[in-house]
């Protein structure tokens, strides 16, 4: 519990801007909602404290975060009756990070991440049932079932990568292509509390900033890196403000709204500006992967206490159907569309057609040479690759 | 066109005889992928040790570093999550026996932990790091090759980092995937001046372990990760140290060698088995133990008097360590061999996600080996 900062809940401050009478619908169409301060490094001006959402924005986040919720609920599911087989991390806690960031973002901006990404490849565009084909390894996966749970993909989604903090200095390198072909894009390089020791991160930052890279590096602050709390592993722990000579932004990773608000800010900066860091402090409620039942390192009371408190989907729900956006019937409504849309979406990547076996040995080389052929268990097993 | 065919048609036998072997289950992938691909058969350690207790790999480890810790007050034992037990349990209870100065979690940082253990050895005290997974050592690489294995020569021996033993578990495990399997023996065989280890089971690993880091070269242990549970056998309670370079004939035979280490010595040991009642050959398998610097003697004196070898590892087959072993039997035994010497290893591709299966260098594949090699 040592590693929780001061964190102020945040209560009901949300106003209704055009509430009017409803009755199982709500029709406000517009409210404000009041973030939790961000902590700023170098600069002078933050991110608005005061948002403004409308009634189709808490729709959509709402929907989105939920269906990751259920998405990782199955997939946990799928994996502890075998059918998902490899290494398995689950999003779930993280939900308002991805959704968040993609309400500031277009699908043309990039992102790349470490091995936790079946949240971002759905918020990228990828639908549920391709997520889980990847995780049981069906052809109608989004990596066509090579990949597997941490080596997802998407359009402008760079994965989905095994090796913690090797995504970081790749995300800079998109930044600068961005850069050279004079497009108004950004990219966003994730990683976690865990990774941002290596050190990677820090050469990362300097040829961002050298170059001043449209980059947004955001750390995911989940407070474990594997089994091993922040405060254990971290000189310090305010991650926003390790990039020294680049910015960064401090924001609440529970609540979806203020990482809009930070990221839009952060996009608008990184444009203008060159490399910007945002800390999203968050919290995971599964293990660091499905073989670490997650309680070693961290109380069931912890856990249960983030859970009451800070979840970034039930605190949500309460901040919209207190501001009259959403009402309850419809909140319900949109989970049992969720609930049947997952579980019809597993169900087909469960009976999905396996991958032909050629697949083992494809995709090695690209244009390889004339006859060359991929060695296989013995010398005279040779295959073509494509 | 051919191979291809044969290619499919081979993998579709293996595949069938996997499922033949195993519980019918209504998930076919997830049944050929569940199934362990050799059984472990448990070992008697030789009496000169003394008393046994049952310890599976992993508590075999533990014990090791036990004793090591316990006599010797300059070792230090670090890596990510190693203070709470790390995450199979190899070092559970040390931080609350030796006390969180000596027993620590380091921050994820692997080329942090390797660079920080070749500090802390070159000043004459023992460090053993742990990397969580093989798969991961790469970003410790360059210390590993450019540091670890070069202080002793470049510095004319004034420095080394010889009380240096990093472990880290290797191998595939039957669902790991493409970061969570593979056998990484060969890129630091070809470092000289490092000592690379992997071994077969409790009895050996906790002798070796000590071994390594007692020894003064800086040693690279792997721990072939899917033996951590499944491995379990009477192992000595004691302090005991078995040779580096020393290679150990597992099955004694006249017709064929196999060479193998870690995991695929107990396939090996199948394969031996499997090709006396089927084809009453004699098989002499060999467990290698230490990688390199290799047991050039007693390979040489098998295949001297076989004149048939089999090697296998799950390695890619290209520039895995069978390729070096080839290369020197070839120029020890000639005119010895019968026919030309064979290998069985991994793919050269990624580690495959559900392709574990068919890329693994399984019983089958060997035993077919072995037909080849004594109808040539």
């Amino acid at each position: 519990m040592q590693f929780f900062r001061t964190f102020r809940p945040l209560g009901n401050n949300t106003v209704p801007l055009k509430a009017l009478q409803g009755c199982s619908y709500s029709t406000a169409t517009e409210a404000v909602h009041n973030v939790t301060p961000y902590k700023l490094h170098r600069l002078e001006e933050g991110p608005k404290t005061t948002v403004t959402y409308g009634r189709d924005e808490a729709l959509k986040y709402y929907r989105q975060m939920r269906t990751i919720r259920v998405l990782e609920t199955t997939a946990a599911n799928l994996y502890k009756s075998k059918i998902i087989r490899g290494f398995c991390h689950l999003y779930s806690g993280q939900e308002a990070v991805a959704v968040g960031m993609e309400g500031a973002i277009t699908h043309e901006d990039s992102v790349i991440t470490a091995y936790r990404a079946h949240g971002w490849t759905y918020t990228r565009g990828a639908d549920v049932r391709s997520v889980l084909a990847e995780l049981t390894g069906r052809k109608t996966g989004c990596a066509n079932g090579k990949g597997g749970s941490m080596h997802m993909y998407a359009k402008n989604f760079y994965g989905g990568n095994g090796i913690v903090g090797a995504q970081v200095p790749l995300g800079a390198g998109i930044a600068f292509a961005h850069k050279y072909k004079n497009e108004e894009k950004v990219c966003i390089a994730l990683y976690g509390d865990g990774a941002a020791n290596q050190g990677q991160i820090f050469e990362a930052y300097n040829i961002a900033k050298l170059w001043n890279l449209p980059c947004i590096f955001v750390c995911e602050n989940n407070g474990y890196g594997m089994g091993t709390s922040m405060a254990r592993s971290s000189a310090s722990v305010d991650y926003y403000s390790r990039g020294d000579y680049i910015p960064g932004i401090w924001v609440d990773g529970m609540d979806v709204l203020a990482v809009r608000e930070a990221t839009r800010f952060a996009k608008d900066y990184a444009l203008k500006n060159g490399p910007i860091v945002i800390e999203a402090f968050t919290y995971r409620y599964h293990g660091h992967s499905m073989s670490d039942p997650g309680t070693s390192y961290r109380t069931r009371e912890e856990v249960q206490e983030v859970r009451q408190k800070r979840d970034p989907i039930g605190k949500f729900k309460d901040v919209i159907v207190q501001a009259g956006v959403v009402s309850e019937a419809e909140i319900k409504k949109i989970e049992e569309e969720i609930k049947k849309e997952v579980a019809d979406a597993a169900e087909l990547a469960k009976n999905d057609p396996e991958l032909p076996p050629e697949e083992l040995y494809t995709h090695v080389y690209m244009d390889p040479p004339p006859n060359f052929k991929i060695r296989g268990c013995d010398d005279s097993i040779l295959a073509a690759t494509r | 066109m051919a191979t291809k065919l044969g290619i499919l048609r081979k993998a579709a036998t293996q595949l069938a005889v996997l499922l033949q072997k195993c519980p019918r289950v209504t998930d076919q992938l997830a049944i050929s992928s569940r199934c362990m691909h050799f059984t472990y058969v448990p070992e008697t350690p030789p009496k000169k040790f003394g008393e046994t207790t049952k310890m599976n790999f992993f508590q075999s480890i533990t014990s090791a570093l036990d004793i090591a810790l316990a006599k010797d007050s300059s070792a230090v034992l670090f890596g990510e999550d190693v203070a709470f037990g790390g995450v199979f349990r190899c070092s559970v209870g040390l931080k609350e026996k030796y006390g969180a100065d000596r027993v620590f979690n380091s921050p994820l940082s692997e080329q942090g932990i390797v660079s920080f253990g070749i500090g802390i050895a070159v000043t004459g005290a023992t460090a053993i790091a742990e990397i969580q997974f093989a798969d991961y050592i790469f970003p410790a690489f360059d210390q590993i090759r450019n540091e670890a294995a070069m202080y002793r020569y470049r510095s004319g021996n004034e420095f080394d980092c010889g009380r240096l033993t990093i472990r880290t578990p290797c191998s595939a495990v039957g669902h790991g995937s493409l970061y969570h399997s593979q056998s990484v023996e060969a890129f630091f065989a070809h470092c000289p001046g490092l000592k690379v280890v992997m071994p077969r089971g409790p009895v050996q690993a906790k002798g070796l372990l000590l071994s390594c880091i007692r020894d003064n070269n800086p040693c690279i242990f792997l721990e072939p990760k899917i033996l951590y549970r499944s491995a379990v056998e009477e192992v000595p309670v004691g302090d005991y140290m078995l040779p580096l370079s020393k290679a150990d004939i597992v099955i004694e035979g006249s017709d064929v060698t196999l060479i193998g280490w870690g995991t695929q010595v107990h396939v090996l040991k199948e394969v031996a088995s499997l090709a006396q009642q089927k084809l009453n050959v004699s098989c002499e398998v060999i467990d290698l133990c230490t990688i390199i610097p290799w047991d050039r003697d007693t390979v040489t004196k098998s295949v001297l008097k076989t004149g048939r070898v089999l090697i296998s590892h799950e390695a890619p087959i290209t520039m895995g360590f069978g390729a070096e072993l080839a290369a020197s039997i070839q120029q020890d035994c000639f005119l010895r061999l019968e026919a030309p010497i064979e290998r069985v290893c991994g793919y050269d591709t990624p580690f495959p996600h559900v392709f574990e299966v068919f890329y693994m260098p399984d019983k089958w594949k060997c035993l077919e080996a072995v037909k080849r090699l004594i109808s040539y």
